[in-house]
């Protein structure tokens, strides 16, 4: 229905005297073009409105439709495998429509009419449901159920029910009767991406999110429905690092936001994933991928709205109780599309040009994540990595600053680290992580009873390394006393034997629980048993060299598979023969 | 304006202008006109500018001029509204040509009769639609071929600084850069933004020397164009690059210097447009800005032809964190960063392979692409190269002797790096074995339990032990 006509545009910024009433951040199409926008702001008998396509050749006159609706996703089976831009159009199907260039003013609809999925029925006739419970489900991949969940304001009785059998998401499968009448659902739901989904209520976490990346896993580790933050400046490895956590990390779901960065990044996945196998499934990594693609030249409102819904997807599939992990690279674009939308608006600039309510915006986005009992009763939660491109890789700038208040971990990269090529360029000494404590038992009930302090003795010698260096800079390592050398040597290995993890190398790219303690132990054995023998007065000169094992045990990390930890016990044996050889000298 | 007559007819007429301040024009009275519609405003003269729609009401267009609006006189200037956005004649026929900042002849020909008119905007590529660039371009520079490889349709920067050979060595890598297997020559498309003509000069006699000039079409905005064109040029460029690879499937080459006046340019805009500066005065939107012009490079799938971009920059003070560089790193696939102590220490190329990177490297070297010791010796040479640097200071303070005898390794397999590795002749054109070859050379100054990058199986093979010679 036409609600008013366009008096103004600048950009992505449309004004429109109104006809008829229109809501706060209700969808609106925007002229013949029927170009999809969303209502800033209402004075008067003027609205402002975003518009998520290019705005160029509309003029004012032209006519603006309401939808009497807030900018919404859809949601159903068909949402996992697929890309879709940043107000869910799905890009495959409009490269079908429009060619490789994205054109304006096409739209498909987000999940398919045509195709007939397998239902299932999980009630009958007579049961009472509540808001949220399942009713039926859906094989969605070979390893996921979909389950049809009645929506969050509704309850009732079935009053009918369709049979087992093939249907397409659109076709009448349940009917209700509830307190306000009739209720018919499909499988197919919508829902306003700015709303959080309700849930009953928040958990604490106590589950860690299993990344297979060591400097994560041990020292850094995020808990499922956690929040973290990855700062660094361009070719730090954000990138590598978000892919690497949506590629290995045992969630169930992944949701990936590639939100204002490179067109050929988010080909690398497309190209990348399905061919890469899940280590839980065996299946293809593409099975439990949903993308959402707003590149940098794509427009600019749109990918503010990329990271709602995406976390709306990733909200409604916690909602079947699943643990879904979102990745969003980079919020920082996000920030810079609210900042061009603001200054359009002429809102009063706060810090750097960015509107004042940037922080509560990033609050209420980082607050969606959580562990949380579903409305239905079941545990479901989602993670939340956010990237952040500060510039000049300064992290003292507006979206850094407040983005760590709202995270509980931060994987701070470090551009000196990313020159020297140690990736990922984690900064052991600036990074954090709120969720040691919460994650702990679970390490000690599941994978080694020692877990928390393994990382704690492996921090402390990192940590004695920073201050030795600052002293070896002045004066050289070799006139530094032996054990400090040893502590030295001893840092120097666990950086290039376990720190470093590259991406890049089919073996080492993951590593398994088990493979990532047993590394660890290995190198806490060798710095305690060394420190006795140079105690006794052994040179550190003799253990650097005699013990000819270290190259062998920095390339443990590529040359151990991850299903044979046991090879690290071998090679330990091996380093105790020589230690014994050489400590014997020392009576140690 | 009566509101009976049709737009198609008020696109012809011509209107007075009320206001003029900085690069823009308040044109009241109009109607029908859209967002970022191309505006042709005749002067008293009858001289030309070109201009769009910066934002347009029921009865106003704001108006920016391209070119500048010194001269402009609102009585006696006229605006026509074209009802198009900016379009550009493009056609293969401008291969061989030279041309302004705007896209007209400089060579006193006539322009050709264009194939197409297309938007200089150009639009987004669909991600679904690209092919993920892999093939190699082989360069023959050491520093770029081992260590920062260039990939066919990638988008890889020089930083640089001024008075150092950024221009020098784009010349020679658009001269020498060719493929394994093929010999398709470049079509290579110059653009050049606020850039001395002694600069623009040199890269013209570098086309001709190499008898390249046929396959190569210049814009050249100089120094004392105006500086608006500037945001102008590198958009025509790129709309001729799509048409020739997605439309004709040539492979082309895009070299647009100085990106730091582009950006300058577009902050002369911003601040004359009054809108809130972010950092150093640069708009808020320079990435979505940069990103735009970045981002038209790559292969569609199904198409023969790429786009690869090598944008040149000089950073004010030789400040990689200055926004220019710092947004061109954040969009682009890599960055090949040069070195003012390097250039002073007589190398050339000065590459400073630390703070360069190659982002798609991964996927177009190793076995089957260049040689299998490839990635793991490119990682070697730079964690090395890293090591090289904390030895350098150390000695700065406790002097060269003091150092520990694997430290003083470290110092020889620096300058050897330096000089013999990642120095070359302008002329020089190295293959692939070469430079792997003269890597391994240089690493082997290392003791092999140093090299814990390489396996062993590498080591064996490439490893040049001066003990068994
Ligand atoms: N874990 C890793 N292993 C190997 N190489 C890495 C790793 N992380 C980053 N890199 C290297 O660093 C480059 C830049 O990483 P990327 O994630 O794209 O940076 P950012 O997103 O921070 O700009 C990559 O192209 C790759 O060469
Ligand atoms: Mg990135």
């Amino acid at each position: 229905m036409e609600v008013g006509k366009i008096t103004w545009i600048s950009g992505p910024v449309v004004k429109v005297r109104i006809s008829s009433p229109l809501q706060m951040l209700e969808q609106v199409e925007v002229s013949d073009m029927h170009l999809v926008g969303e209502v800033l702001s209402i004075r008067g008998d003027e609205a402002t409105i975003q518009v998520y396509e290019e705005t160029e050749g509309i003029k004012p006159g032209a006519p603006v439709y309401g939808s009497g609706a807030p900018l919404a996703v859809e949601l159903g089976p068909g949402l996992i495998g697929r890309i879709f831009d940043g107000i869910q159009r799905p890009l495959k199907d409009l490269a079908a429509l429009s060619g490789a260039f994205i054109q304006r003013g096409f739209t498909a609809a987000p999940l398919s009419r045509e195709t007939k999925w397998h239902f299932s029925p999980s009630v009958s006739i007579g049961t009472a449901l509540t808001p949220g419970q399942v009713w039926g489900v859906v094989p969605e991949t070979a390893n996921l159920q979909h389950r049809l969940m009645l929506p969050p304001n509704v309850s009732g009785t079935v009053t009918w029910l369709a049979n087992e059998g093939d249907y397409t998401i659109d076709t009448p499968l349940v009917k209700l009767s509830t307190v306000q009448g009739e209720v018919t659902c499909s499988m197919l739901q919508r829902w306003p991406v700015r709303q959080p989904r309700p849930i009953r209520e928040r958990v604490a976490p106590s589950e860690p999110l299993l990344t297979g990346q060591r400097v994560i896993d041990i020292l850094f580790p995020i808990a499922k429905g956690g929040t973290a933050a990855i700062p660094g400046g361009f070719g730090a490895g954000k990138t590598v690092l978000q892919h690497a956590l949506a590629k290995w990390s045992d969630a169930d779901i992944v949701v990936y936001i590639g939100c204002g960065e490179r067109g050929n990044e988010m080909t690398d996945v497309l190209i990348e994933f399905p061919k890469l196998q899940d280590p839980r499934t065996g299946r293809s990594l593409m099975e439990r991928t949903i993308l959402v693609a707003n590149t940098s030249n794509m427009p600019v409102a749109a990918r503010e709205a990329s990271i709602y819904t995406g976390i709306t997807l990733a909200e409604y599939y916690r909602d079947m109780g699943y643990a879904v992990a979102l990745m969003a690279d980079s919020t920082s674009r996000w920030a810079e599309a609210l900042r061009e939308v603001s200054g359009r608006l002429e809102e009063m600039p706060a810090e750097e040009g960015f509107p004042a309510y940037l922080p509560s915006r990033l609050a209420a986005f980082y607050e969606r994540a959580g562990r949380v009992t579903t409305l239905a009763g079941n545990t479901g939660s989602v993670t939340v990595v956010g990237a952040i491109s500060p510039p000049s890789a300064d992290f003292s700038e507006p979206v850094t600053q407040h983005t760590q208040r709202f995270v509980r971990v931060f994987w701070a990269l470090d551009k000196d680290l990313a020159a020297a090529r140690h990736f990922p360029s984690i900064n052991w000494l600036s990074s954090y992580s709120g969720y040691r404590d919460d994650i702990s038992a679970w390490w000690g009930a599941h994978q080694a009873p020692d877990w928390q302090d393994l990382g704690k003795q492996m921090m402390a010698i990192l940590q004695q390394e920073s201050s030795l260096l600052d002293i070896a800079k002045l004066v050289g390592q070799d006139t530094l006393p032996d054990m400090e050398r040893f502590i030295l040597l001893i840092a120097r290995t666990i950086k290039e034997a376990f720190l470093q993890q590259n991406a890049m190398d089919p073996v080492d790219a993951y590593s398994s629980p088990a493979k990532q303690v047993a590394l660890v132990r290995l190198l806490l054995h060798i710095y305690d048993r060394g420190r006795k023998i140079i105690e006794q007065g052994c040179p550190v000169g003799r253990l650097q060299n005699e013990m000819d094992l270290w190259p062998e045990i920095v390339r443990a990390r590529a040359t151990v598979p991850n299903d044979q930890p046991e090879l690290l016990q071998e090679l330990r044996t091996r380093v105790d023969a020589k230690l014994n050889v050489i400590g014997k000298d020392y009576g140690a | 304006m009566s509101a009976d007559i049709p737009d198609r007819l008020i696109t012809k007429l011509y209107r007075g202008v009320d206001e003029v301040y900085g690069s823009i024009l308040g044109v009241s009275g109009v109607s029908g006109v859209a967002y970022n519609e191309d505006v042709e405003i005749r002067l008293r003269d009858g001289s030309l500018r070109r201009g769009h729609v910066l934002a347009v009401s029921e009865d106003k267009a704001i108006v920016e001029v391209w070119t500048g609006t010194s001269g402009i006189e609102p009585e006696s200037a006229r605006a026509r509204f074209t009802g198009v956005p900016l379009q550009f004649g493009v056609s293969v026929e401008l291969l061989g040509r030279v041309m302004n900042g705007s896209g007209e002849p400089l060579d006193g020909m006539a322009l050709p009769v264009s194939d197409v008119m297309a938007d200089v905007n150009g639009a987004p590529i669909n991600p679904t639609e690209r092919e993920y660039p892999r093939d190699l371009i082989i360069t023959g520079v050491s520093a770029i071929d081992a260590t920062n490889t260039l990939i066919r349709g990638q988008k890889l920067p020089i930083f640089s600084g001024s008075g150092l050979p950024h221009n020098e060595l784009a010349a020679q890598i658009a001269r020498q850069a060719h493929l394994k297997h093929s010999d398709e020559p470049f079509a290579v498309i110059f653009a050049a933004m606020g850039v001395r003509h002694d600069d623009a000069e040199y890269f013209r006699n570098s086309f001709e020397e190499s008898g390249a000039q046929s396959s190569t079409a210049m814009f050249l905005n100089l120094a004392d164009d105006p500086p608006m064109e500037r945001i102008l040029t590198p958009h025509l460029a790129l709309t001729l690059a799509e048409h020739l690879a997605f439309d004709l499937e040539m492979h082309v080459l895009v070299i647009m210097t100085d990106m730091t006046n582009y950006g300058e340019a577009l902050r002369e805009l911003a601040s004359q447009r009054g809108e809130v500066p972010s950092r150093k005065g640069y708009p808020g939107y320079l990435y979505s800005d940069l990103a735009a012009l970045y981002e038209r490079t790559g292969i569609l799938k199904g198409k023969r032809g790429s786009i690869t971009q090598m944008p040149i920059l000089t950073m004010p003070n030789d400040d990689i964190s200055h926004p220019i560089p710092d947004l061109t790193g954040y969009i682009t696939e890599g960055q090949i960063v040069l070195s003012r102590d390097m250039h002073l220490s007589g190398i050339y190329p000065c590459i400073n392979v630390l703070p360069s990177l190659s982002r798609l490297m991964k996927d177009g070297i190793g076995a089957g692409f260049t040689r299998e010791d490839h990635p793991a010796l490119a990682d070697q040479l730079y964690a090395a190269y890293a090591r090289v640097q904390e030895v350098r200071s150390l000695a700065a303070v406790i002097g060269e002797e003091e150092l520990a005898s694997a430290d003083r390794n470290y110092l020889a397999f620096g300058e050897a790096f330096e000089r013999n590795f990642i120095g070359q002749k302008q002329t020089e054109a190295r293959s692939v074995d070469e430079t792997l070859d003269l890597g391994w050379r240089v690493l082997s100054l290392l003791p092999q339990e140093e090299l814990t990058r390489i396996n062993t199986q590498d080591l064996k093979l490439h490893y040049v032990d001066k003990s068994v010679n």
